[in-house]
């Protein structure tokens, strides 16, 4: 009964098990469900959904299902899914229209109004009544309207879709609004929750009476009461984080901050330390990013011993030469003998507990120095699934090896 | 359904949660309550046992609280005592073992309902230590070579207040709930049901000015449902007439219990009068 619900949960998001679904199930043959519709949704919602995260994606697939609830929200969801299949693909852009898109692209930031571009868009979302491909007015694929996916309109509102050239002035598109459905935006508290799972317990806590030891103990004496102390666990875990500061994290400032603070506010650690650097790690990192007070990587090998755990956080996107070459540093002032990649590697075989996190999205990570870091470190993206993906690795017994 | 909750007296339940609650004790699966402090998820345990007349075993968790102290525990420092000093007969090791509050809702003659407050408190493993005990309901006590099976399945209601996750394999086994924070005019319900004199223009006056105050950004404690009732309580005794409530807020630190919170609803009527609070300063 109603097996294709499960299927649509799934497919919406809510990780439904089989265990649940057969106490779902099983309710409904002992006839505890009145037959009102209200009813297996509340009830219904008890037994498959559990965390408020996810009540949301409950409720899209309950309509999709049943089409009983309506919501409001849907609007945009329509715009996406007309956008889901772009027919008119563009063709590759030579060299030297990609530098007059670009031109173009400047002129256009500095003219455009964004709030009246917003209004366009919301006026136009709802003058439109179906899907839109080509065309300079309409919300589609491919066309040169301001809004939409694909297309070239350098400085409009993207809807869904990648973005190719970072062009658009505000990103209205899926992979902000599904990451607002799904509660996957980060905060401090829930960053702090994953962390928590970043432990080891080891005794070296202050001393406190062992009682099976001390019963152990005076049984062997014959009755002779012989107290036994022992220290209590204690969180034996030590933590580095090095995050990128560089310009292209600039939209991801606050995501790490976020981060920081919650790793720093946590009284969890034996040990905390931060660093910065700047696209790529060379022979410095930086222990305060503004007044660039260095302190030679060199030092990290020598006072960090390689139990340290290690999370980078960078979105590992940078010039070919950032990563392979000499001198290949981004800032005019400093020079590196050895090419960053080196250094990475060096970092690795440190410290064989470390992973690195990408705030940007996986679909995003097809890229050269992407995924030559990926080879050296495994990398996880900076959502709350992959932050608990990442504190896995990071105290799994065994060495990981980089994906 | 002689078994059926209906709510009680004292506490206004939702017609969802009831529903929830009725399937959960039918289905005899441990009952999982979340949602922000004061929406009454401890109180939902109470009003459980006082509506279907049974019993209630509270089983407050601390952050030190290990899952078999919920079991039994065997006094060992007491039989070791006895034996060195005492006269007593300790060969009888049944007098060492006492029963946690899971083990005495097992025993109970007629069925409980054991409320595991606050289960996020303990350790993040907590949850898992327990499993079998709440599936199974029943437990075994190597020292004594006897298992411990619930005469009558308890109604078990558990709360969190999502400080730590819990489980999957936990969170599998439960009837999930999140109460949200109840809407004007179910407070309004709320309040009356405990101050069923006071004056209903007070009431509603201070319920808008509460839910105002809710929507203040950056609080960093929201007022909740018990704070609002202490707000209302006083502003009754004080004889505080409902024109005032929606001028000013008299009593305001029962409301908010935190300087800091204080100062920022300040600074938001400040900013929100503008010129006028300006003026008013100045004249």
């Amino acid at each position: 009964m109603f097996t294709g619900f499960f299927f649509k949960l799934r497919e919406k998001g809510v990780p439904v098990t089989i265990t649940e679904w057969l106490s779902f199930v099983e309710a409904l043959y002992r006839g505890l469900f009145k037959s009102s519709l209200n009813h297996l949704y509340y009830v219904g919602r008890a037994f498959l959904v559990k965390s408020e995260a996810y009540y949301d994606m409950f409720d899209l697939a309950f309509q999709e299902y049943f089409g009983g609830v309506k919501t409001e929200d849907i609007e945009l969801e329509k715009v996406l899914k007309w956008l889901d299949d772009p027919r008119n693909k563009l063709p590759a852009l030579s060299p030297e229209e990609i530098e007059e898109f670009r031109r173009k692209m400047e002129e256009l930031q500095k003219s455009v109004n964004m709030e009246e571009l917003l209004r366009q868009f919301r006026e136009r979302l709802a003058e439109q009544k179906e899907r839109h491909d080509g065309g300079n007015k309409w919300i589609g694929t491919g066309g040169r309207s301001p809004f939409g996916a694909f297309g070239y309109h350098p400085g409009g509102i993207r809807v869904g879709g990648e973005s190719w050239m970072q062009s658009a002035v505000k990103v209205a598109g899926e992979r902000k609004y599904r990451n607002y459905r799904n509660d996957l935006i980060l905060d401090v508290r829930q960053i702090k929750l994953a962390l928590k799972r970043l432990r080891e317990l080891k005794r070296e806590g202050a001393e406190e009476l062992d009682l099976e030891g001390t019963v152990d103990k005076t049984a062997k004496e014959g009755g002779e009461i012989e107290l036994v102390y022992t220290r209590s666990r204690e969180n034996s875990i030590r933590l580095i984080l090095i995050m990128d500061a560089g310009g292209s994290m600039l939209p991801y400032t606050e995501l790490c901050e976020r981060l920081f603070s919650a790793a720093s506010q946590m009284e969890h650690f034996k040990e905390f330390r931060h660093y910065y650097f700047h696209n790529c790690i060379y022979q410095d990192v930086f222990e305060d990013i503004a007044n660039y007070k260095r302190v030679p990587t060199e030092k990290l090998f020598i006072n960090f011993h390689g139990g340290y755990k290690v999370i980078i956080v960078g979105d590992a996107r940078m010039a070919y030469s950032e990563l392979f070459d000499i001198n290949g540093c981004i800032d005019y002032f400093y020079t590196n003998d050895k090419p960053g990649i080196e250094w990475l590697k060096r970092i690795r075989e440190h410290f064989p507990y470390s992973v690195w996190l990408n705030p940007t999205p996986k679909t995003f990570w097809n890229h050269v120095t992407v995924n030559a870091i990926r080879q050296i470190f495994p990398m996880f993206e900076l959502t709350l699934d992959g932050l608990k993906e990442a504190v896995s690795a990071l105290t799994s017994k065994s060495k990981q090896i980089a994906n | 359904m002689a078994n059926e909750y209906r709510g009680s007296s004292k506490y206004i339940a939702s017609r969802e949660l009831m529903e929830i609650v009725n399937v959960a004790i039918a289905l005899g699966k441990p009952l999982l309550i979340k949602g922000e402090p004061g929406t009454g998820k401890t109180l939902l345990a109470h009003s459980i046992a006082e509506a279907l007349n049974k019993r209630l075993i509270v089983w407050n968790i601390k952050s030190t609280t290990k899952a078999k102290d919920g079991l039994y525990v065997y006094d060992t420092v007491q039989r070791l005592n006895d034996a060195r000093f005492g006269d007593k007969d300790i060969s009888d090791i049944r007098q060492y073992i006492k029963l946690g509050k899971l083990g005495q809702a097992f025993l109970s003659e007629e069925q409980v309902v054991l409320l595991i407050d606050e289960i996020d408190k303990a350790d993040i493993e907590f949850p898992n230590d327990l499993l079998h005990e709440l599936d199974e309901m029943s437990f075994y006590i190597p020292e004594l070579n006897e298992e411990i099976k619930a005469k009558h399945r308890p109604i078990v209601v558990i709360t969190s207040n999502a400080e730590k996750e819990l489980p999957d394999a936990f969170l599998r086994r439960c009837i999930f709930h999140y109460i949200e924070f109840p809407s004007p005019e179910m407070m309004e319900e709320i309040v009356k049901v405990h101050f069923p004199d006071i004056e209903e223009r007070l009431i509603r006056e201070a319920i808008k000015k509460f839910y105002w105050i809710r929507e203040v950004d950056g609080l960093k404690k929201k007022p909740s449902t018990s704070e609002l009732l202490d707000w209302i309580k006083a502003l009754s005794i004080g004889g505080i007439d409902p024109e005032k409530i929606s001028k000013g807020i008299p009593f305001l630190g029962t409301l908010l219990k935190n300087e800091q919170d204080t100062q920022r609803l300040e600074r938001f009527i400040m900013n929100q009068q503008g010129s006028y609070g300006m003026r008013r300063r100045f004249i």
